[in-house]
């Protein structure tokens, strides 16, 4: 475990909310608007820890548990990341699935609050979150299944460290395979355009932003937070795959890390200002598509 | 060149399995034209040199298959004013389902095959993906003209699965081979034209009856 490590998870821990904000700030530009400013998320979420929370008299506790257990489940996945190229500062073996699990844990919290609610909006909205979380889980499988094949290593750590850049000369092909599909993944998980629009606030085209609608004051930043690091964890996951960072020094894979994740964050501006968002019947099948990228680098792989 | 010919392989893939998923006619046909655009770049990088064999077989195939064969089709669906496949045998995800599994038993059985060592060790098991996948879009598809589709993309893994013997054919017969389709196409295109101005639609399945 370095230094450099630990640094980097620092940074990414307060760079974070400026990933939405450079999202939305490329989709603004490309269609034509001024856009709000790239910062506009830490002035949200300052303004949201100022303010009183406010329950509703059927929630529970779950309610209550909910955005805490949502962002404690996202910083723990952030430690098994390798930040710096080389090593994550918590990595053992098959820390893949336990990095596939707390994102799930993080879901299944989210998911379980918002039908503490009782109301049926938020009900519609986690159900759509599951189902979509249903294809997105074995596609992230594929992904990690095709990068251990690809590097022979059983940890994120070296998976996205220096056994892949190894690999990448030997499986470039199978790799990039991955990183589209991972892409693909980015934008299911973190309800970007293709499968939901983020600029909407109509509860019936939203997922994740409709399972929210009941959580107010720092409950709500807290969620906020969490979902743009979730963002920059898989921004940090696919700029892994495409840069691996393992051969330069330390500041510097740092500061490469940083610039790809700015990078991805322009590139999903970029489908956000051309693509309409699909229909909900059609999310399935862009998904199966990403399985399927993912599919055939793990068949490149084991031929 | 033989990374070259490697991207361009997984690249057909690619254009296989979007043809798969997708309901759109156009993009159906987009699809076929920038696979045969790869499948004419492949006997320039597969070649050890760079013969008038190769170029020829080259220009020949990009001619047909990404430029004579999409422009046909896509006037066939602006005559008949079709635009999507509704309803097909097999859903569209069901059927990309069906064309992972496809590729994993062609990687599969492509290993198995006691075939002469090929220069290019994908060209065998992508050209039986193409096949396969080509064989379902025939089968699951409804509308004649994405039968069509289904027909060339079987042809182009079949033309794959040649291109491990290119040196061996002579010249002459592989430009009979894409005549033939480049006609075949033409017939069915009529076809596809007659089936529309009888029935109002190209769905195939109404071709349950013969009378003259």
């Amino acid at each position: 475990m370095s230094g450099n490590g630990l640094v980097a998870l620092v940074i990414l821990g307060v760079v974070a909310p400026a990933v939405p904000g450079i999202v939305v700030k490329t989709k603004s530009l490309l269609t034509g608007r001024r856009g709000p400013p790239v910062l506009q998320l830490y002035a949200d979420l300052g303004k949201l820890f100022r303010k009183g929370t406010v329950y509703s008299r059927t929630t529970t506790w779950v309610f209550r548990a909910g955005p805490v257990v949502v962002l404690a489940s996202l910083i723990v996945a952030s430690l098994l990341l390798p930040l710096d190229g080389r090593a994550a500062p918590a990595r053992f073996v098959g820390d893949w699935v336990a990095f596939a699990g707390l994102l799930a844990l993080g879901r299944f919290a989210l998911v379980l609050a918002g039908l503490d609610t009782g109301s049926s909006f938020e009900g519609m909205g986690a159900s759509r979150e599951v189902t979509i979380a249903s294809f997105a889980e074995p596609t992230l499988f594929l992904c990690f299944l095709a990068l251990v094949l690809s590097t022979g290593d059983l940890s994120l750590s070296g998976m996205l460290g220096t056994p892949l850049a190894a690999a990448w000369p030997r499986a470039g092909a199978s790799l990039s395979l991955v990183g589209i599909s991972l892409f693909v993944l980015l934008l299911a998980e973190n309800s970007r355009v293709p499968v939901d629009d983020p600029a909407t606030h109509l509860e019936l085209t939203m997922i994740h932003e409709v399972i929210v609608l009941d959580h107010s004051g720092r409950d709500l930043a807290l969620i906020l937070y969490g979902s743009a690091l979730k963002l920059a964890l898989f921004g940090v996951l696919v700029v892994s795959v495409f840069v691996p960072r393992a051969g330069f020094s330390g500041p510097l894979a740092v500061g490469l890390l940083f610039l790809g994740l700015g990078v991805v964050a322009v590139a999903i501006g970029l489908v956000e200002a051309v693509m309409a968002r699909l229909r909900l019947a059609r999310v399935p099948q862009l998904l199966v598509g990403a399985a399927g990228l993912a599919l055939f680098a793990t068949i490149l792989q084991l031929q | 060149m033989q990374n070259t010919a490697q991207v361009v392989l997984l690249l057909v893939v690619l254009t296989d399995l979007a043809i798969l998923g997708t309901s759109r006619l156009s993009s159906c046909i987009r699809g076929l034209a920038t696979q045969g655009l790869l499948l004419g770049l492949l006997p320039v990088l597969i070649a050890p040199q760079l013969s008038v064999h190769a170029v020829s077989l080259a220009v020949g195939t990009v001619a047909v298959k990404a430029v004579a064969l999409p422009w046909f089709l896509a006037w066939a669906i602006r005559e008949a004013a079709v635009r999507r496949e509704v309803e097909p045998l097999i859903g569209f995800i069901a059927s990309q389902l069906l064309g992972a599994l496809a590729l994993a038993l062609a990687f599969a059985i492509a290993s198995r095959l006691p075939l002469p060592a090929a220069q290019q060790p994908l060209l065998v098991p992508v050209s039986l993906a193409t096949l396969m996948i080509g064989f379902i879009v025939l089968t699951t598809r409804r509308k004649a003209l994405t039968q069509v589709v289904g027909y060339l993309i079987l042809e182009n893994g079949v033309y794959l699965f040649g291109l491990t013997q290119t040196e061996s054919v002579p010249f002459l017969i592989e430009l009979g081979v894409l005549l033939d389709i480049f006609v075949g196409v033409f017939i069915m295109g009529i076809v596809v034209f007659h089936i529309n101005r009888e029935f109002d639609s190209l769905d195939a399945t109404r071709l349950t009856e013969l009378t003259d």
